[in-house]
């Protein structure tokens, strides 16, 4: 078989799966988010009515759906910027002329990335125990009190930032790592022996080389880290006091938990929107500035 | 769930003996996960034949038209014998006239304390009223060291709170659940008493995430009262030495001005209607409904079985902290019946959890809870209205 | 001041990587001691007598055996199908001409932006309706194909010769034989390198096997660990051992594939 005809086989399959099983959901969420589908209307479709945008004004009328959001946005603001500057940090050290066993290094600061959520939750739970944790026995060896981590309102989300710094960070640092060690040798000689300093050497070499992965990766970064839930699920179950109760958790425990199904599905695609936007801003800002 | 899965997967060779060609296969769940697991199940079609469950889920289930109704099963049964159990336990499985569980086991709320504890402060019987309650745990505040706190109310359990506004004469919800009525002066009472004893000191502000382990640390003494159900029991004896098993006791629920009322919880056994082994799913209700099966389970669990044959035997009739739990199953009140109830309960526990880490007054969180409940039955509203109506 | 550069640095990378690393080696001394061992002030670091008791009552009594096998099939199942769907797509974008083929290409990049939660209410209500909740159907099903897969066979398929096909094709070679006989071989690369991370996502997968599979007898690691943590809060050094069985496959199969893993990172990243 040749020509167009072949060409339709290789790509039906994919495409059928990913039409079918991810942009049919996607209109049918943004359907099923005008409507007020839940419990009742599962066990006798005559409950269900239509209500149009009803369920995003009341969203925006709930205030457990503004505070999903704050804590989602405090997880972003403070999160973001904490990984890509770990990961840019390390990366740099990583490459750094003088370091021995680089491989070494680098798989150790990038195993947590391939370890399981689930499994470093648990773990990081018990690492964050009031009484028997290891990180207030630190703290209690530095001389500090010890931080109540899952339990008091304003420190639960920084402990998931915590841990979700030390997921990720590998991730970026080796994506910075690749683009440090794509700048060739040469350059930094002929401007060594032209007299520029270190510093200069990584103002004018190094830096415009990686704006455009730094701006990638915050694009990306921020994308993920707005779609944060299963630390919450694990560690906190959205407490203590909701301080933990991010957008997507919010969504599931309205979709899968009470199964208010529209509600829910009008959650998501308020997501959906915020990213879409805030990314859209990214791009348009980096374009401006004459990077991507 | 919970520990009764456990349990009775050791039972299950016993019945399938007795019933050759029928095999049970046994699902557990966490408590924390059940609820939505099982509607998951059912809005997958992926439900059990036969399922435990907590009795203010079936309203529910039964709204979803989930459950078969058992009315033609209990009555042609010989051992399922509606006069034996209590009659509040059995009314929480009657909806709409039909009968839609069978209870398994009850569970109501009461009041776990250090007997030794309590003397060192000056008090040698429990309280029987709110203020005799009052008294004792300002005493025992005003006694202890610093890590001992007089009571234990973690933030993420509803049913203290929930126990206390049962006490009250009001109901919980008004106009056949279609309007909360959290703005009663008696729901202001109970949430008042519970707030007052954060305010006070005399409860930590905790939920369970700091809690190591509740049961040792109710034997190391760093807390003179618990309000916890019948599963402490077993739990204590378990896990306590032999030494400290005396220092330890119940006592009913102390209400407003007497012995007051509890919640009557406790699981049922139901079946689905997709179900396509009803028949068989019924043999394992009998069974599991037998009154010396129910001692076994008893034996293991220390769930309190919800039938008086059951009560008769020996050992249970001893049993000094079973005692209290029989009184208190005589008081106990149900939950308002309404599908919804599942979420009403999570608002209370996170506007009482907020209440006592803010600081709300009594009537601003009142009226945030009426108001969250309105939100809540408003599709409850609209479909009684239209089948009243329509 | 010089001298001193090279311990620096390689110190505070010491001292990061011990840090890094520390918790997933805690998660390992944890799950060797004896049951609440670990809950004493100052906590343990090493466990006084090393058991293995958490691991037996793990595959006795809470049946990990089994969630460890599904956790396998599935992975595998997934990682095996998706390959071929994706990789056939890939090629095709890149080198095979066919109506709206970039048209297409744009439009399923756009689609990336969408994040996945946004589909998963009504998809498992169309899986209900196909019969596939509560099976591994309703895992591997949706999984057959991915938008990320797709561009990344893509873009290293574009690296193919024309030439090369051409000539093939006027020695009068299927498209299917070409396929077969030229492109997977030199896609190989790329297509362990899709495996790895295939693989790595979906034994890490949890939001949706949570939701999918309803029968605790299917249950995969990650969703097994996450009831077993809430069932037994208490038990510290189970729920250790149980993360030392769902990490430590993936962290081995990074360690001996790192090299693809990292190059599938930096493929979309980094311009070469």
């Amino acid at each position: 078989m040749k020509g167009a005809g072949a060409a339709w086989c290789f790509v039906a399959p994919a495409l059928v799966i990913i039409g079918l099983f991810f942009i049919v959901p996607v209109v049918a969420a943004l359907a099923l988010s005008l409507t007020d589908f839940d419990i009742y209307a599962l066990a006798d479709r005559g409950n269900l009515r239509l209500v149009g945008l009803r369920n995003y004004v009341q969203l925006l009328q709930t205030p457990l759906f503004w505070k999903a959001l704050g804590n989602t946005l405090y997880f972003v603001v403070v999160g973001v910027p904490l990984s890509i500057g770990v990961s840019f940090g390390t990366a740099l050290l990583l490459h750094s002329r003088v370091t021995r066993f680089q491989a070494a290094f680098r798989t150790a600061l990038f195993a947590p990335v391939v370890t399981t959520l689930v499994a470093v939750a648990v773990i990081w739970r018990y690492l964050l125990h009031p009484h028997y944790g290891l990180l207030n026995y630190g703290l209690s060896r530095l001389g500090l009190p010890p931080v109540d981590w899952l339990g008091d309102p304003s420190w639960a989300m920084p402990a998931i930032i915590l841990l979700a710094v030390w997921k990720n960070f590998g991730y970026n640092m080796v994506i910075f790592l690749v683009g440090l060690q794509s700048i060739p040798e040469p350059l930094y000689e002929a401007a060594r022996i032209d007299g520029a300093s270190a510093w200069q050497q990584f103002l004018h070499i190094t830096l415009p080389t990686l704006v455009p992965i730094v701006t990638m990766v915050n694009i990306l970064t921020i994308a993920g880290y707005f779609q944060l839930f299963a630390e919450p699920y694990v560690m906190t179950q959205g407490g203590p006091l909701q301080s933990t109760v991010s957008v997507l958790y919010f969504m599931y425990e309205e979709g899968f938990k009470w199964w208010n199904l529209g509600s829910a599905s009008a959650v998501a695609f308020l997501l959906f929107v915020l990213i879409f936007g805030v990314t859209a801003v990214q791009l348009r800002v980096s374009r401006w500035q004459g990077v991507a | 769930m919970g520990r009764e899965g456990e349990v009775v997967a050791a039972l299950m060779p016993e019945f399938e003996r007795l019933n050759p060609g029928i095999r049970v296969k046994v699902q557990q769940l966490p408590w924390t996960a059940a609820h939505e697991k099982l509607l998951t199940a059912f809005a997958g079609d992926v439900t059990p034949d036969i399922c435990q469950l907590g009795n203010t889920w079936v309203p529910e289930l039964v709204a979803l038209d989930a459950l078969e109704p058992l009315d033609r099963y209990a009555a042609s049964s010989p051992i399922v014998d509606a006069a034996d159990y209590f009659a509040g336990i059995w009314d929480t499985n009657r909806i709409g006239g039909r009968l839609y569980g069978v209870p398994w086991y009850v569970d109501t709320r009461l009041v776990f304390y250090r007997r030794d504890l309590l003397s060192d402060a000056g008090f040698s019987a429990p309280p029987r009223s709110w203020p005799q309650w009052t008294q004792m745990l300002a005493a025992i505040e005003r006694r202890s060291p610093p890590d001992r706190h007089a009571i234990l109310l973690p933030l993420n359990e509803v049913e203290p709170l929930l126990a206390l506004a049962l006490q009250q004469d009001e109901p919980l919800l008004r106009d056949d659940g279609r309007w909360g009525n959290f703005r009663s002066a008696g729901f202001h009472r109970a949430l008042a008493f519970y707030l007052e004893m954060f305010q006070r000191g005399w409860a930590p502000v905790v939920a369970d995430a700091a809690i190591s382990n509740v049961w040792n640390e109710f034997g190391r003494g760093r807390f003179v009262f618990y309000v916890s159900g019948p599963w402490t029991i077993g739990e204590l004896q378990r896990r306590l030495p032999a030494d400290q098993q005396q220092s330890w006791t119940t006592a009913p629920l102390p209400g407003p001005d007497g012995p007051g009322a509890s919640i009557a919880g406790g699981s049922s056994l139901v079946l689905f209607r997709a179900s396509r082994h009803q028949a068989a799913a019924w043999r394992l209700v009998e069974f599991l409904s037998q009154p010396t099966v129910q001692r076994q389970f008893h034996a293991l669990t220390g769930d309190l079985p919800p039938r008086r044959a059951s009560w008769q035997d020996p050992q249970l009739a001893a049993d000094a902290h079973a005692r209290a739990f029989r009184e208190q199953l005589e008081r106990a009140k149900p939950a308002p019946q309404v599908p919804e109830w599942e979420r009403i309960a999570a608002e209370m526990r996170l506007v009482a959890e907020r209440a006592v880490r803010t600081g709300l007054s009594v009537d601003e969180a009142a009226r945030e809870l009426d108001a969250r409940t309105d939100r809540i039955l408003e599709k409850r509203r609209w479909i009684l209205t239209r089948r009243d109506g329509g | 001041m010089r001298r001193l550069v090279a311990p620096a640095v390689n110190g505070v990378l010491l001292i990061i990587s011990i840090l890094t690393v520390l918790p997933l080696v805690w998660m390992l001394a944890v799950s060797l001691m004896s049951p609440g061992e670990a809950s004493r002030f100052p906590p343990p670091l090493w466990p006084s007598r090393a058991t293995l008791a958490n691991y037996r009552e793990l595959f006795t009594q809470a049946g990990l055996g089994r969630y460890f096998l599904n956790s396998v099939l599935l992975t595998a199942g997934v990682t095996l199908s998706s390959l071929l769907f994706n990789v056939a797509a890939g090629y095709a974008f890149a080198k095979l001409r066919f109506a709206g083929r970039d048209r297409i290409f744009k439009l399923l990049l756009g689609a990336l932006v969408i994040p996945s939660q946004v589909a998963m209410i009504p998809l498992f209500l169309l899986l209900r309706n196909l019969g596939l909740v509560n099976t591994y159907g309703g895992i591997i099903v949706p999984a057959l194909a991915s938008i990320f897969g797709i561009f990344v066979v893509r873009q290293y398929a574009l690296t193919i010769p024309d030439d090369m096909l051409e000539a093939a094709r006027i020695d009068g070679a299927s498209e299917f034989r070409i396929f077969r006989s030229i492109v997977v071989p030199v896609l190989r690369p790329i297509a362990i390198t899709l495996a790895v991370f295939t693989s790595l996502a979906a034994w890490n997968d949890f939001m949706w096997p949570l939701i999918v599979l309803n029968d605790m007898d299917l249950y995969t690691l990650p969703v097994a660990l996450a009831s077993l943590s809430r069932e037994h809060v208490q038990d510290n050094e189970l729920m250790m051992a149980g993360a030392v069985l769902t990490t430590f496959p993936v962290l081995l199969v990074f360690l001996a594939l790192q090299r693809y893993y990292i190059r599938g990172l930096t493929l979309g990243s980094v311009k070469e």
